[in-house]
C-alpha cells in the first residue's frame, strides 16, 4: 500500500506503476462527469468534434457537485462522488478515446472498463462515498463549466484540485480489481450466511 | 393556529439540521463501526466519513452533495388550524432551502429530463400525512440520496416462501447492492400489506433511531438475526471490504394478502439523515433530533 502524490497531466507511465490498494492524491486539474456529460461527450467525439477541455493526462470525476455562485464565482460546497457503475456503459469508450489516466469514483467499475484501462493505461481511484465536504476541501477553484443545459450535476464542470484524496486504487492496469475480488468473496459467502439463517 | 410563514421557517431549519448534522444515534453507530473494524482499507474509509461528518457539522455544509429528494412526514393534530397551508409552506421551504444552504437541484421531469432547479416539481418534495388527537403538528424531513435508493427492492413472493424467503431476500438485495448505496447502510424492510405499502412502511421504518430497538421482541429478534447475517458478506465500508456492511436493520409489517407476501427492502446511505420538530399552537418551536440554540 505505497502512497502517490500526482499531478496533472499524469503520464501512462506513471499510471502503470500504481497497484490495488496504493493511495494516491491528486493535484492539478480534474473535470466532473455524469452519465449525461458522458454521452454527451462521446457524441462529439463521433462527429469528430473538439471537447471543450483536452482530457489527454487528466482525471474524471464521477459527481455532481454542489456549487454556489458567489460574487460571480463558483464555489464548491459539497462534492463526493457518484456511484460509477452508471457510467460503465461508456467509460471504456471514453478512456481510448480522450485519454484520461484517473477515474474517480465510487462502488466500482466492471470488467468492460478494467480492460481497457489495462489496454490503455488508467487506473480507478475510490473515493469515500458521500465524503463531499473533504473533497470540497481539496477543490482550490472552479476553473469552468460547460453544458450547463444539461443541469448542475450533469453539467461538466473543470476544477483545480490539491491533494484530492485519499482515493484507493481499485482497479490498476495490471488487471486487479478489488471490488471484483470482493464479491467473488461475498458470492462465495453466501451459502455460509443462508445456512446460518437456516434457509436454503 | 400555525401560520404558513412559521412552518415554512421551521421546515428551512430543518432541511438545514438534516444535511449538516447527523443525529447523534446515527454518529454513534458510525464511532463503533470505526472502533471495530479490523480491515485498515474499510477503517480507512469509516475514517473519512467520520472527518467529513466532523468537518460538514463545523463548517455548516451539507456532508453529502446529494442532498436527495426531500421527503416529508407531516403528524398533524387534528385540533390544529391551518392545516391546509402547510402544503405549500413545505414546497415553499424547499425551494428556499436549496437557495439558501444550499441544496443540490434534484427534481427532474422524467419525461423532458429537465431539472426544475429548486427541488420542487410533481409530487415533490412528497408529504406523508398522519392525522393525531391534540393541537401540535409535528414534521420530519427526510433527503433521501439517489444511490441508495437505486438499490431498494420489492419481492412479490409467495406466502409459502414466508419468513425464510424474506431473509433470502434481504440478503441477496444486500449482496446485489455491493458498494452502490455507500455501506454502512441502514436497511429498512417490511412485509405485508401490498406493493406500495410494504415499500411506504419500509422506508418509513429508517425513522426509527439506531438505538432503539423494535417494539416488538419477536422483530427486534428478526432485525438483529438479518443485521448480523448480511455482515457475514464481508463487503465492508464502501464495498472495500470489512465487519460493517450494514449498521442497522428496521423492520414493520401490514397484515398481507392471503395470496400475497410483498417483501420491501428500502435502502438508506450512511448519511442517514432525518429531522424533526414540533410546533405547538402557541408557536413554541421544540427540535427533537437536534440540539438547537
Amino acid at each position: 500500500m505505497a502512497v502517490y502524490r500526482l499531478s496533472t497531466p499524469i503520464s501512462e507511465k506513471t499510471v502503470r506503476k500504481l497497484r490495488v490498494n496504493d493511495i494516491i492524491y491528486l493535484t492539478g486539474t480534474i473535470v466532473t462527469a455524469r452519465d449525461a456529460a458522458h454521452k454527451r461527450a462521446l457524441h462529439l467525439h463521433e462527429e469528430g468534434k473538439q471537447l471543450p477541455v483536452n482530457l489527454d493526462g487528466l482525471a474524471v470525476f464521477h459527481c455532481g457537485p454542489l456549487v454556489k455562485k458567489e460574487d460571480g464565482r463558483w464555489r464548491v460546497v459539497a462534492a463526493g462522488p457518484t456511484t460509477s457503475s452508471r457510467m460503465d456503459l461508456f467509460e471504456d469508450e471514453f478512456i481510448k478515446n480522450f485519454k484520461v489516466r484517473v477515474v474517480v469514483g465510487k462502488g466500482g467499475l466492471g470488467k468492460k472498463t478494467a480492460d481497457a484501462m489495462k489496454q490503455y493505461g488508467a487506473v480507478y481511484g475510490a473515493f469515500t462515498g458521500g465524503a463531499a465536504v473533504l473533497a470540497a476541501k481539496a477543490i482550490k477553484h472552479v476553473k469552468g463549466v460547460e453544458w450547463r443545459d444539461l443541469g448542475m450535476p450533469e453539467a461538466m464542470w473543470i476544477m483545480e484540485v490539491e491533494d484530492l484524496g485519499p482515493l484507493t486504487v481499485a482497479i490498476d492496469t495490471h488487471g486487479n480489481n478489488v471490488f471484483e475480488t470482493i464479491q467473488t468473496r461475498v458470492d462465495d459467502k453466501k451459502q455460509q450466511i443462508y445456512r446460518k439463517l437456516c434457509i436454503q | 393556529m400555525v401560520t404558513e410563514k412559521a412552518v415554512e421557517d421551521v421546515a428551512v431549519k430543518l432541511l438545514q439540521l438534516a444535511v449538516t448534522e447527523l443525529p447523534q444515534d446515527v454518529k454513534d453507530a458510525l464511532s463503533r463501526a470505526y472502533r471495530k473494524e479490523d480491515n485498515p482499507v474499510g477503517k480507512a474509509q469509516l475514517k473519512a466519513i467520520l472527518d467529513n461528518v466532523e468537518l460538514a457539522e463545523k463548517t455548516c455544509a451539507p456532508m453529502c452533495q446529494d442532498t436527495g429528494v426531500i421527503i416529508f412526514y407531516v403528524k398533524a393534530g387534528s385540533r390544529v388550524q391551518g392545516l391546509d397551508k402547510v402544503e405549500e409552506a413545505l414546497r415553499k421551504a424547499t425551494a428556499r432551502a436549496t437557495k439558501e444552504i444550499p441544496l443540490r437541484p434534484n427534481a427532474v421531469n422524467p419525461f423532458t429530463q429537465k431539472n426544475t432547479g429548486n427541488n420542487t416539481g410533481r409530487f415533490i418534495p412528497y408529504i406523508h400525512w398522519q392525522i393525531m388527537p391534540g393541537n401540535t403538528l409535528e414534521i420530519t424531513v427526510m433527503p433521501k440520496g439517489g444511490g441508495s435508493e437505486n438499490v431498494s427492492a420489492l419481492a412479490m413472493l409467495s406466502p409459502s416462501q414466508g419468513i425464510n424467503g424474506l431473509k433470502k431476500f434481504v440478503v441477496d438485495s444486500v449482496i446485489k447492492a455491493g458498494a452502490k448505496p455507500c455501506p454502512p447502510t441502514v436497511l429498512g424492510v417490511a412485509v405485508g400489506g401490498g406493493a406500495e405499502i410494504a415499500m411506504e412502511l419500509a422506508k418509513q421504518a429508517l425513522l426509527r433511531p439506531l438505538n432503539q430497538p423494535n417494539a416488538d421482541p419477536e422483530l427486534a429478534k428478526l432485525e438483529k438475526e438479518l443485521c448480523e447475517a448480511v455482515n457475514l458478506t464481508g463487503i465492508g465500508p464502501m464495498g472495500l471490504g470489512g465487519k460493517t456492511t450494514v449498521l442497522d436493520v428496521k423492520v414493520d409489517y401490514a397484515y398481507r394478502h392471503p395470496a400475497s407476501y410483498p417483501v420491501a427492502v428500502v435502502v438508506q446511505c450512511w448519511a442517514a439523515r432525518r429531522a424533526s420538530a414540533r410546533i405547538s399552537s402557541d408557536g413554541k418551536v421544540e427540535y427533537l433530533t437536534n440540539k438547537v440554540a
